[in-house]
């Protein structure tokens, strides 16, 4: 397991605050722009980034990262891209963990050994491959495990008691709860759902939990807040880069990303206090 | 080849078939697609289930579609007698009905209140939507915009049928798009929604589960020729996109080794690295989609490749993950037919026998020919004509430059 991302949620623990997973998609809008979003991300609020692979058919993902995907792509965006960024963004900054999050077709062709080398060189610390369920992902766990890196599992509302057992075997890192089942971006789960689930969860594992699918704006994520050790916003930053001129991407993403952060940070202080 | 092994055993526990097929799925849908292979073998044991299913056949489908000797085609290649199975008689006119009429009654005895569906030319829709009528089923169809464009005869029959057509605009706007919108559907509908995958490939238990439906037309085919022949075929064909005809004839035949197993991808423009083409095994390489591990169309850094083929029920970048398998161990031999050869098989299959096929089984009609004349005149040779022309003769007169 990494050891970043072990150091990272233990130091979020002492804070007393959950945590920001801040996800982009590599080569989004291109490789420069996409590079200096990176390179921002830990100073704007984020405690853990996620870096999407981009890929032809994201079934898991709803529009906005489907999009994103498809202009990554046109960009020239790759897996080997997507890891010579998460280099170039560990040589600016030795503390944030980085994850890759991606579907397996483009792993398959590198190969699992590779691909965990290859990730270790660039300084990634783990990954979500979402069409990987535990089934299918000893392979990869096998040469994640060699190389120092957590395969990162995830429980839904479908998982139930026997499939968390199977989900937790082997899970190493944090385990992501998709909040809502659908792809990501589409609506948010309630406050009360994700209570219950997370302490579903937390009575069946000590991994650290991240909550996700459907988190866009403050209130939302303030909410997730409260009960999970960190919660993973991607949609709505992605979205951010579409929204006005190339060039200024940087600066729509990383403003939003402050926002967003604020938010997590500030939630647990303001616990009990009057609305 | 290991001539013992046990062709039943296939898939094994985890859905593989050797290296390919497997459950690459979302864990959203993972506990969906282990209560669907529970639910499955629960229906395969009851009798109830299958008797069912054989009166629909039987009255509403109209099996046993006939086994036909083509004798002029056969003395016009001058080698093996050809005979045709002739699927494209069947209730919708293909093969697709056979695996939805399965599905549709699986998903009723589940419980399951909504079926979705995704489609390319739109006779896996047109299919779905007619069972689904038949049992006052709503019916969600996910077709690309771009194949809406092109098919909108069989889109307008969908809605006659009463479901609903669902234009894909993500990536390509065809169908592997339009799968992944299915998919994206069943991962937020858990509770209602049975996903009715129109080919045999998928998370396991679909490739097992579409191939056992689709084997009627193998079960058949071999009690037919037995009958008109007394012995078995020297070998069996049909065109393969994702191969469910193809696998529902084959399998019945697998175990009898001395029977040829024959597909025919189709070739498009020619196989080539422009990859205008969608023949997955003779020119794609394994990796994973939709859920399973299989011959897929794939540049070097795994993103997929859209393919292309005149008839758009070949026009998918993979292949059921048991074609693989059978490709990989020499059992069965993949060929392939270009636009031109199919078009030219086409013209010749009306002119002889008085049978428009559909384009897909015009690939294989474009091989018969040589595998006829290398068996010899003393053989047999059962193809599959899994689909009727009818809804190709708008391609068919463009392609030969015919104004309507």
């Amino acid at each position: 397991m990494s050891t970043r991302l072990a150091s990272r949620f233990a130091s979020l623990k002492r804070e007393g605050r959950a945590g920001l997973v801040a996800y982009v998609m590599a080569s989004d809008p291109d490789h420069e722009a996409c590079f200096e979003i990176l390179r921002g991300l830990p100073k704007a609020g984020a405690d853990v980034i996620e870096l999407g692979v981009p890929f032809t058919d994201p079934m898991a993902d709803g529009p906005s990262i489907q999009k994103a995907a498809l202009r990554a792509l046109k960009a020239g965006g790759s897996l080997k891209q997507t890891l010579a960024l998460a280099k170039r963004f560990r040589e600016t900054n030795s503390d944030t963990p980085l994850i890759l999050m991606g579907y397996a077709n483009p792993i398959e062709q590198m190969g699992y050994e590779a691909f965990a080398s290859a990730m270790r060189d660039a300084g990634a610390d783990g990954a979500i491959i979402v069409d990987l369920p535990p089934e299918e992902d000893g392979p990869l766990r096998a040469a994640f495990a060699a190389n120092g890196l957590s395969t990162i599992r995830l429980a839904t509302p479908t998982t139930d008691a026997n499939r968390l057992t199977k989900v937790l075997e082997g899970a190493s890192g944090f385990l992501y709860y998709v909040s809502v089942a659908g792809v990501t971006g589409a609506n948010a789960a309630t406050s009360s759902a994700v209570r219950a689930a997370v302490e579903r969860l937390r009575s069946a594992t000590d991994l650290p939990i991240a909550v996700g699918f459907g988190v866009r704006e403050p209130e939302a994520a303030r909410a997730i807040a409260l009960t999970a050790d960190a919660v993973v916003v991607g949609s709505a930053f992605v979205d951010e880069i579409a929204a006005g001129p190339p060039g200024q991407a940087a600066d729509r993403v990383l403003r939003k990303v402050a926002q967003l952060s604020e938010a997590v940070r500030s939630a647990r202080e303001l616990e009990g206090t009057p609305a | 080849m290991d001539v013992r092994r046990n062709w039943q055993d296939l898939p094994d526990a985890e859905g593989r078939f050797g290296a390919y097929g497997g459950r690459f799925v979302a864990e959203t849908l993972m506990p969906l697609v282990l209560d669907l292979e529970r639910e499955y073998r629960a229906a395969q044991a009851d009798p109830e289930f299958a008797a069912t299913m054989a009166d629909f056949w039987t009255h509403y489908v109209g099996r046993p579609s006939p086994l036909y000797f083509a004798e002029r085609l056969t003395a016009h290649h001058g080698g093996a007698k050809i005979y045709f199975k002739r699927d494209e008689l069947n209730h919708t006119g293909a093969h697709k009905i056979n695996n939805c009429l399965g599905q549709v009654l699986l998903a009723m005895r589940m419980g399951k209140t909504r079926i979705i569906a995704e489609t390319g030319a739109g006779q896996h829709g047109v299919a779905t939507a007619t069972v689904c009528a038949r049992f006052g089923l709503p019916c969600v169809v996910f077709m690309g915009a771009t194949d809406i464009e092109r098919q909108k005869p069989n889109v307008f029959r969908m809605k006659l049928l009463g479901a609903e057509v669902r234009p894909v605009t993500s990536g390509a706007a065809t169908l592997k798009d339009a799968m992944n919108e299915a998919l994206r559907d069943w991962v937020t509908n858990v509770a209602d929604t049975f996903y009715c995958i129109g080919t045999a490939a998928g998370p396991h238990p679909y490739p097992e589960m579409v191939r056992e439906f689709q084997s009627v037309i193998g079960r058949e085919a071999r009690a037919q020729i037995l009958e008109r022949e007394g012995r078995l075929p020297d070998a069996v064909m049909a065109c393969i996109g994702g191969g469910s005809n193809a696998i529902g004839l084959f399998h019945p035949f697998i175990a009898d080794e001395g029977v040829r197993l024959i597909g025919v991808e189709a070739a498009g423009h020619g196989i080539d690295d422009r990859f205008e083409h969608s023949a997955a095994i003779n020119g794609g390489k394994p990796g994973v989609l939709h859920g399973n591990r299989t011959y897929l169309l794939q540049n070097d850094d795994g993103q997929i490749l859209e393919g292309h083929s005149i008839s758009a029920g070949l026009d998918y970048p993979g292949v059921g993950p048991e074609h693989s398998y059978l490709a990989d161990i020499g059992r069965a031999q993949y060929l392939s037919a270009t636009d031109a050869e199919a078009l030219e098989a086409f013209t010749l299959c009306a002119k002889l026998e008085g049978i428009l096929p559909a384009l897909e089984p015009s690939h294989a009609l474009a091989r018969v020919g040589d595998v006829a004349r290398e068996i010899g005149k003393d053989g047999l040779l059962i193809m599959n004509l899994c689909g009727r022309g009818d809804k190709d003769v708008f391609t068919v007169a463009d392609a030969l430059g015919v104004k309507l």
